[in-house]
């Protein structure tokens, strides 16, 4: 069994998996990082952007190079559509991939990249929140960049990284990245998507199993258990055990496995979730009271749901709740419309909700009442009518590159009673600012991540017992931002081997299948008679026909030949030879010459015939030349005085 | 062989009160609990006490209902709350949310209206719930650590499902009510090829084939259209959930595109919420519901209003939706009975009626229904029966016989003169047993045993490269041959060296030489080779081997020995394994030398 690393970033993991026969990607994660080193795309044109200086690297005039770099600070962007950094794609021939298993809807974003023109025939595999709700990711991307087109594209800055400054320098593989996809090929790969339920099992080609177990993480967010008859592999990528809206974890699935391939935990290892929520409400309630506005960059799905839970409750309590809430996004209505069907996929608080019935979450209510509107953009209609500050807006992108966000930032950027509140941690707030800088608005970083953090990690592997332990290589060193905290690490556990991972290794993993299932017929049983050979151990020999079909052997009865039906039985032990002699002579042969060869080698000649008997310790030799008769009475004392099963 | 036993306690050659008892490795399961709408009396429920007369308990595993419908679930309260029964119930989210409104909404018609004593109770009903276990499509779920159970989408109604389960080596797949055909607002059942040892399949429609569903809308629409042109009312029995909807959806569009006038009136509070259950479990509906829910809610209706009693007696045409469906109590019994005398109305029945409810007497003609309280009312209405049920015909069995391919088929929920009928013809066209027990009848069904085992990797790579290596022969039969170790609570299944060395054992090989005189000039070699062609002829199913001047065949050993005159030996050697072939060859061998 193979491990192959084709993710750079843990948190956007996608792995091979090779056993069986079967080639298996785990995960599909896109790598967003390098979206930090492009400029904001912005639909309306922005003179603060368009007038930053170019850069040019000291010694160099290229002229191709003229105008692809950007300064701002001491930062240098590129001005180009910005690109991604997909799964590395040397390693593994994607049209051999089988299937692919996705965890949840932030691990799917290079799906498109894996399964279009690449010659991909397999299937994917899915639960119905992670394609609803992933769909929506991937379109919003789509439509956040297309919305701004660019009018060239930068390529020579490639050739001029070892000259650029901090951080563009240390990019990882650059000239990998792409651009993004368009919605064909959004709407082909996720046509590949078979949906499943938790806990279903679905048969790979007859020689694995794999299972999608909750992971507590977001709406349909699995683990996978991948199994044969004999070994158990857990995959565990994104996974909470913290109480919010999701499906609680199911632990028990993932006890006992053979190996367990651990990744995606917590990007805020020294923060809780919790006070960071509670740093947000006082946050917003404080800026709203101070007459400024909160801008919340974030995703369409996920924690924003119990985000406008959580606010909407704490505005009230504050006195601000006559503040509208807006939350703008391509996909802003598809998302709270989802979110209140998928009962099934929810804790259990809000499963009940629906046997009222009422929604699942208070979204649907607070549309209602008007505290919560949503538009696809800033300039849908209705959108400027409605806007009234001040108000706290939930939009796109994250990365601040694009999507309303940007707009957002240029309106209320200037302003100090103003408020950009960081809650998705996928991207470090200052360098999500940098292109932005100087600004006046108060930022405030509380990054909710509920996703495992060392502590709970280290203590579901006390708990899950797993033989060997795969990791990514950084989660076995502190944090490169507390290098001092080595508790948060995943330590060495006394069950455990500890297999650490990098970026394109290829890893074997300790799997050494020595046994597999087959089916008997009871006619076949029937004829199974143990024979003790030692105290709490029988044998008994089978001889069957054996069918395979879909790698399910059976074994049937030899049916017909009567040949083949006879039970073929095995002698052990020694041949005692006084108790040989005495038979011979009981048959009537009392010619036999017993004469030692050394070892424990005995040959017994019978004089009067034309036969001779080797007996050694653990065989037994009849020579005997054209007498039939005579063979067969050998053969008979001899099997008399050998034990057989 | 091991056996499974079914039981109907109701839906035995019958329409109503579904409850089957399922006996399987052990385990007891009871396949719905339905009540039976035709009776007031104690043959409403099914008959608990064949099972036992105390609680059920200690003699039912666990409880698994296919949908919402009362003949499916009506007496789950009953047999929890009442009777006795604290083990775990199985059924799908939505049938969780909408069974115990219908539940209650029996209740209160059978204990308010009708005064019954002895009915379960609200709380009641709330306690049974609470046994529930809500289960997802395909998700596989654990009873305990024997009954492994699996949901599939019946179609049907909401939620509706049927029920693979796994005990040991035994599974059966219950089918509840399905439909084969996508509707409206529903998809078509499905199934994968599971091949259970049984089918229960329910067979209300067993001797239809239905025309095409868009005939059938034509005709419906035609009718209500006829009847609301010259004046008349047209009443319509349904149940909350179902078949309303779909229907709703029909009228709805039809009044738009025709622009008509009269009213339509949903006759029921639960309306609204009947539709909010189908929102917030539209993935349970088809995909061209799915996709558009978004946009546009296909169950917030335009045309059609909420009933007030008083509308009874408004003059002018109007349609109205009124619970319950076949008649026998509450609101639509109640209009029944002021609209049947004009002979301009029209009721439409748009689903199976149980035997014993006034649905079921009028779509038998009765122009006359007498009531309890000796009150008669003259029929002279338009009786029309459409068959609106969402239930498999003939065809729709037989297509899901044919996609999950069962070893045997039972039919229940059906009337037993059609159900003869249909098992005919599925004991024809399939070859496979077909059952049809009446209640308390219980059919005994033995399914084969496969007894699964480890088996050494080794072994089986060796037999696989031996099969390969032989010329490809689609006759040829594999074997495999190996020693089963029984050692502690392990069995293995491994060739004979592993097996002793498991066992800590020493093989004794007992092996038997002969030497043939053969009289045939030139070089040895040649003579091997004249030797091996023969017993290639010979031994048409062996693999004969030549190599290095000697020939073999599994563990037998021809070496020809001697110069190049006319004598040469011919070794023969065998294990005693190879007794048989090895004496074969020999005497082979040996009637050749002289
Ligand atoms: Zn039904």
């Amino acid at each position: 069994m193979k491990l192959y690393c084709l993710s750079n970033d843990p948190n956007k993991p996608c792995h091979v998996l090779t056993f069986r026969e079967i080639t298996m990607m785990l995960d599909c994660g896109l790598s967003m990082q390098s979206l930090l080193n492009f400029l904001p795309l912005s639909f309306v044109q922005s003179n603060r952007l368009l007038s930053l200086p170019n850069w040019m690297p000291n010694d160099t005039s290229d002229p191709d190079l003229e105008g692809e770099l950007k300064e701002n600070g001491d930062r240098v962007f590129v001005d180009s559509p910005p690109e991604f950094c997909p799964p590395l794609d040397k390693l593994v021939d994607f049209s051999q991939v089988d299937v692919i298993l996705i965890s949840n809807y932030l691990c799917m974003m290079a799906l498109p990249f894996v399964t279009e023109g690449t010659g991909f025939k397999g299937r994917v595999y899915a639960t119905e929140p992670t394609l609803q709700i992933g769909k929506l990711l991937l379109e919003e991307l789509v439509i956040y960049i297309e919305q701004c087109p660019k009018a060239s594209f930068a390529t020579q800055w490639k050739n001029f990284l070892r000259k650029c400054p901090y951080p563009l320098n240390e990019a990882f593989t650059p000239k990998s990245w792409k651009h993004i996809y368009n919605m064909t090929s959004v709407n082909a790969s996720l046509s590949t998507i078979q949906m499943v339920g938790y806990n279903e099992k679905i048969d790979v080609f007859g020689a694995l199993q794999v299972i999608p177990a909750s992971s507590g993480f977001c709406l349909g967010s699995a683990n996978w258990v991948i199994s044969t008859e004999h070994e158990k592999i857990v995959y565990l990528s994104g996974s909470s055990t913290l109480t919010t809206h999701p499906r609680p974890m199911d632990h028990h699935a993932l006890k006992n496995a053979d190996v367990l391939i651990m990744t995606d935990l917590t990007q805020t290892p020294i923060s809780n979730p919790d006070s960071m929520l509670g740093v947000l409400c006082v946050v917003v309630g404080l800026t709203l009271r101070g007459g400024g506005n909160v801008l919340i960059p974030c995703y369409p799905t996920g924690v924003v749901y119990d985000l406008f839970e959580c606010l909407s409750g704490k505005m009230q309590e504050l006195g601000v709740s006559n503040c509208p809430m807006f939350f703008v996004s391509p996909v802003a209505d598809m998302s709270l419309a989802y979110s209140n069907i998928l009962a099934e996929w929810l804790s259990s608080v809000k499963q009940n909700k629906v046997y009222v019935p009422d929604e699942p979450f208070p979204h649907a209510m607070l549309v209602k009442s008007n505290k919560l509107k949503h538009f696809k953009h800033i300039y849908s209609e209705g959108f400027s009518t409605d806007f009234q500050e001040p108000c706290v807006v939930f939009c796109g992108h994250p990365s601040l590159r694009f999507g309303d966000v940007v707009q957002f930032i240029e309106l209320w950027g200037n302003n100090p009673r103003n408020c950009i509140v960081f809650t998705e941690p996928d991207y470090d707030y200052i360098e999500a600012l940098a292109p932005y800088q100087p600004l006046q608005i108060k930022v405030a970083h509380c990054a909710i991540d509920t996703s495992l953090n060392f502590t709970q990690a280290n203590k579901l592997i006390r708990d899950l017992k797993p033989k060997t332990l795969v990791v990514p290589e950084c989660y076995t060193q502190p944090p490169v931002s507390a290098p001092n905290l080595t508790e948060l690490v995943i330590g060495n556990h006394p069950d455990s081997t500890l297999i650490p991972y990098k970026w394109g290794e290829v890893i074997n993993l300790p799997l050494k299948r020595k046994q597999a299932q087959v089916f008997v017929d009871p006619n076949v049983a029937q004829n199974i008679i143990p024979i003790e050979v030692k105290p709490g151990i029988s044998l008994s020999t089978i001889t069957g026909t054996l069918s395979v079909k879909d790698n399910v052997h059976n074994i049937q009865n030899t049916s017909g030949d009567a040949n083949m039906n006879k039970p073929v039985k095995y002698e052990w032990g020694s041949l005692n030879i006084t108790e040989f002699l005495q038979k011979l002579s009981q048959e009537g042969i009392t010619d036999a010459k017993v004469e030692s060869l050394g070892g424990n080698v005995v040959v017994i000649h019978l004089q009067d015939e034309d036969a001779l008997i080797q007996l050694e310790e653990n065989s037994t030799h009849v020579v005997c030349n054209a007498d039939e008769q005579l063979r067969t009475k050998l053969r008979h004392i001899v099997m008399q005085c050998l034990k057989k099963f | 062989m091991p056996e499974l036993k079914v039981t109907p306690l109701g839906a035995g050659q019958d329409v109503g009160r579904s409850c089957i008892l399922l006996t399987m490795g052990g385990k007891n399961i009871m396949l719905d609990c339905g009540m039976h709408m035709g009776y007031n009396d104690e043959r409403r429920f099914p008959d608990f006490s064949y099972i036992t007369d105390g609680s059920l308990s200690p003699f039912i595993d666990c409880v698994i209902i296919s949908h919402f419908h009362l003949d499916h679930c009506g007496a789950l309260p009953f047999m929890s709350e009442m009777v006795g029964y604290t083990g775990p119930i199985y059924m799908t989210h939505p049938t969780k949310a909408i069974a115990p409104i219908l539940l209650e909404d029996m209740r209160k018609v059978s204990v308010e209206k009708k005064g019954e004593q002895n009915f379960f109770t609200s709380q009641m009903i709330k306690d049974c719930m609470k046994k529930v276990i809500a289960v997802t499509l395909h998700q596989s779920v654990m009873v305990d650590n024997d009954i492994e159970i699996k949901a599939y989408y019946a179609g049907h109604v909401l939620g509706a499902a049927m029920f693979w389960i796994k005990v040991g080596s035994q599974s059966v797949v219950y089918t509840g009510d399905y439909n084969m055909t996508p509707d409206r607002h529903l998809g078509a059942a499905w199934i994968d090829k599971c091949k259970p040892d049984l089918l229960i399949s329910e067979s209300t429609y067993a001797t239809t084939i239905r025309d095409s569903k868009r005939c059938r809308e034509k005709d419906f629409l035609k009718k209500v259209h006829e009847c609301v042109d010259r004046g008349g009312k047209v009443l319509i029995p349904v149940f909350a959930l179902g078949r309303a909807q779909e229907l709703c959806i029909l009228l709805e569009t039809y009044w738009e595109r025709m622009n008509l006038k009269a009213p339509i009136y949903f006759a029921l509070g639960l309306t609204e919420k009947a539709n909010n259950y189908y929102k917030m479990f539209i993935t349970w509906t088809n995909q061209k519901i799915r996709k558009t829910f978004v946009q546009r809610n296909m169950f917030d209706f335009k045309h059609i209003k909420a009933f007030d009693r008083q509308f009874i007696d408004n003059p002018g045409p109007m349609v109205v939706f009124a619970t319950p469906g076949m008649l026998h109590a509450g609101l639509s019994l109640q209009i029944f009975k002021k609209w049947a005398p004009n002979e301009n109305n029209m009721i439409i029945m748009p689903g199976f009626c149980v035997q014993g409810t006034v649905g079921h007497k009028i779509l038998n003609g009765a122009k006359v229904v007498e009531f309890e309280n000796r009150q008669v009312v003259e029929v002279k209405m338009a009786v029309e029966y459409m068959s609106f049920s969402a239930h498999a015909d003939a065809k729709g069995i037989m297509q899901l016989i044919q996609h999950c391919e069962p070893m045997n088929v039972m039919l229940v929920h059906g009337e037993a003169a059609k159900m003869e009928f249909l098992k005919e013809k599925i004991q024809q066209e399939f070859n496979i047993k077909c059952y049809n027990p009446a209640n308390g009848e219980t059919s005994v069904i033995t399914t084969p045993v496969k007894i699964p085992i480890d088996v050494s990797l080794s072994l089986l790579k060796a037999e696989a490269k031996k099969f390969s290596s032989l010329p490809p022969d689609p006759k040829r039969r594999r074997t495999l041959h190996g020693v089963l170790v029984m050692k502690d609570n392990n069995v293995c299944l491994m060739d004979v060296d592993d097996a002793c060395k498991e066992a800590g054992i020493n093989r004794h090989v007992v092996r038997f030489s002969s030497t043939v005189h053969l009289n045939d000039s030139g070089p040895s070699l040649a003579t091997a080779h004249k030797l091996h062609g023969f017993m290639k002829d010979k031994l048409p199913q062996w693999s004969v081997t030549f190599s290095e001047g000697e020939i073999s065949v599994e563990s037998v050993l021809v070496k020809v020995e001697g110069d190049d005159d006319e004598n040469k030996n011919v070794y023969v050697s065998w294990t005693n394994q190879d007794e048989d072939l090895g004496s074969y060859i020999f005497n082979l061998l040996n009637t050749m030398s002289q």
